[in-house]
């Protein structure tokens, strides 16, 4: 297992592009829009939690197929799928490096892109918080998603289509950490219940991704 | 072998030839069923119920909306249970039938969103707005349309099946949770439910009678078109078998 983790980031370190394109995706995204909105500061304050969680979920969906499309395609992901280790670890483990290289990056360049958006001073920690939080569980529904499309020849327009509803829970509850902490109340409900829904697909998902790659392999 | 025995089990239906002897007949009178019931639900509906007090007329888009809605929820249940019945079970009508009701089920969504403003637009005056129920029904609208696109970009039917129910099943948790966060999210607009199974009125037994008479005949109306779409799949892959053994043979 831990061979695994090691093996797909030493992949996305190394043959470039996986690690440093979701970033500059989200840099890009967070300076399109004042571009397009104007820079006044209230109305950048207003739609910055908003603006930086659609980000991050948008540059977490552009790299979702590279979890298994790669290794579809030279036939690794049959082997892992031979191997004595259980399909359901070897999801869960492919997804949990795809965080590390995909949304924890994005949750350590938030801050800078919410100084950008004017994002309010107290809601900083909780932006961190809640995009710590929330981004495995965009990792963990997106490896559901190329688990689903894996085997398809122009699969990513069609995992945008399958994944971006499934993702709309998170999206709503980390928004709502942001907005709230801005203002200043309490955040206590919505982020319990984003590790809910981070928890709960974490356990849950990679059984029926595992079982969307066995109907994919055979 | 003699003749086939009387079903004796709903199980009995999983069989191909079954189904389509049965729905042979069972088609065309739900059509019937339907056409007339909703027909004369939403006659009696539009024409011989009074004018709300306050709203008017506008008020009887309801016994075309209310239904809609319905179906639109119904469907998507109807899909979870048919998909996990092609996963433990593995019948082939089961899994067909999940796939003909998406397209009804989408269409009932876009009816009822559809109603839904035009009558929001004199009523609240605007055609949308961001409340919670119009928002899970758009959000389910979506899941219907990413459902239909499995479906359509797996050539293989049995893989397509496979992976469409395991979608349906997420999805359905995913639904309901958007449901949640949506009303979490904004305090809506909308009413709360029209009809409900708990005691103390809401609506009068003038309206009630002809939207009972209307969701009967929507229900009908899904049962019907589910039916002659679940036959043209069978059909279908009848056809493919066909064309497929053609070729073997040469």
């Amino acid at each position: 297992m831990s061979a695994i983790l090691i093996r797909d980031l030493r992949l996305a370190f190394r043959a470039g592009g996986g690690f440093g394109l979701g970033l500059g995706f989200f840099l890009i995204l967070a300076v399109l829009v004042p571009l397009g909105v104007g820079p006044a500061p209230q109305v950048l304050a207003a739609i910055a939690p908003g603006i930086l969680w659609v980000g991050a979920l948008l540059a977490c969906l552009l790299s979702l197929d590279r979890i298994f499309a790669l290794d579809h395609e030279d036939g690794s992901l049959d082997l892992l799928a031979t191997a004595p280790v259980p399909l359901e670890g070897v999801v869960a483990v492919k997804a949990f490096a795809h965080w590390l290289v995909t949304g924890l990056p994005l949750v350590l360049a938030a801050p800078v892109l919410g100084v950008l958006l004017n994002l309010p001073a107290p809601a900083y920690g909780w932006l961190v918080l809640s995009l710590l939080l929330g981004t495995p569980a965009l990792s963990v529904i997106g490896a559901f998603g190329a688990a689903l499309t894996v085997g398809l020849k122009r699969g990513g327009l069609l995992m945008s289509l399958l994944v971006l509803p499934l993702y709309v829970p998170t999206l709503v509850f980390g928004a709502e950490v942001v907005t709230r902490g801005a203002a200043g109340l309490s955040v206590a409900t919505p982020l319990a219940l984003l590790a809910g829904i981070t928890a709960g697909s974490a356990a849950l998902l990679p059984f029926a991704a595992a079982l969307a790659l066995r109907v994919n392999l055979r | 072998m003699s003749g086939p025995a009387k079903p004796s089990s709903y199980w009995e239906y999983a069989n191909p030839v079954r189904f389509m002897r049965l729905s042979d007949w069972l088609l065309p009178v739900t059509a019937v069923a339907a056409v007339a019931l909703t027909a004369i639900g939403l006659i009696w509906g539009f024409f011989f119920t009074p004018d709300d007090f306050r709203q008017g007329s506008t008020v009887k888009i309801v016994f075309l909306h209310v239904p809609a809605a319905l179906m639109a929820i119904n469907a998507w249940i109807m899909m979870l249970v048919a998909s996990l019945i092609w996963l433990i079970r593995r019948h082939h009508v089961s899994a067909l039938a999940a796939k003909a009701a998406a397209p009804v089920g989408a269409v009932m969504t876009v009816i009822a969103l559809y109603t839904g403003g035009v009558w929001g637009q004199p009523m609240w005056g605007t055609w949308w707005a961001w409340d919670p129920r119009l928002t899970s029904f758009l959000i389910l609208f979506l899941f219907y349309l990413g459902y239909m696109a499995l479906w359509a970009a797996i050539e293989d039917t049995d893989t397509a099946a496979d992976l469409t129910s395991v979608l349906c099943l997420v999805g359905s948790v995913f639904a309901l949770l958007s449901r949640y966060a949506a009303f979490f999210w904004s305090q809506g607009l909308h009413q709360g439910a029209s009809l409900s199974l708990q005691p103390g009125t809401r609506m009068d037994w003038a309206y009630k009678a002809p939207l009972y008479v209307a969701m009967v005949g929507f229900g009908l109306i899904f049962v019907a078109l589910l039916l002659a779409g679940t036959r043209t799949e069978i059909r279908a892959r009848r056809m493919k078998a066909l064309i497929a053994r053609e070729r073997m043979g040469g």
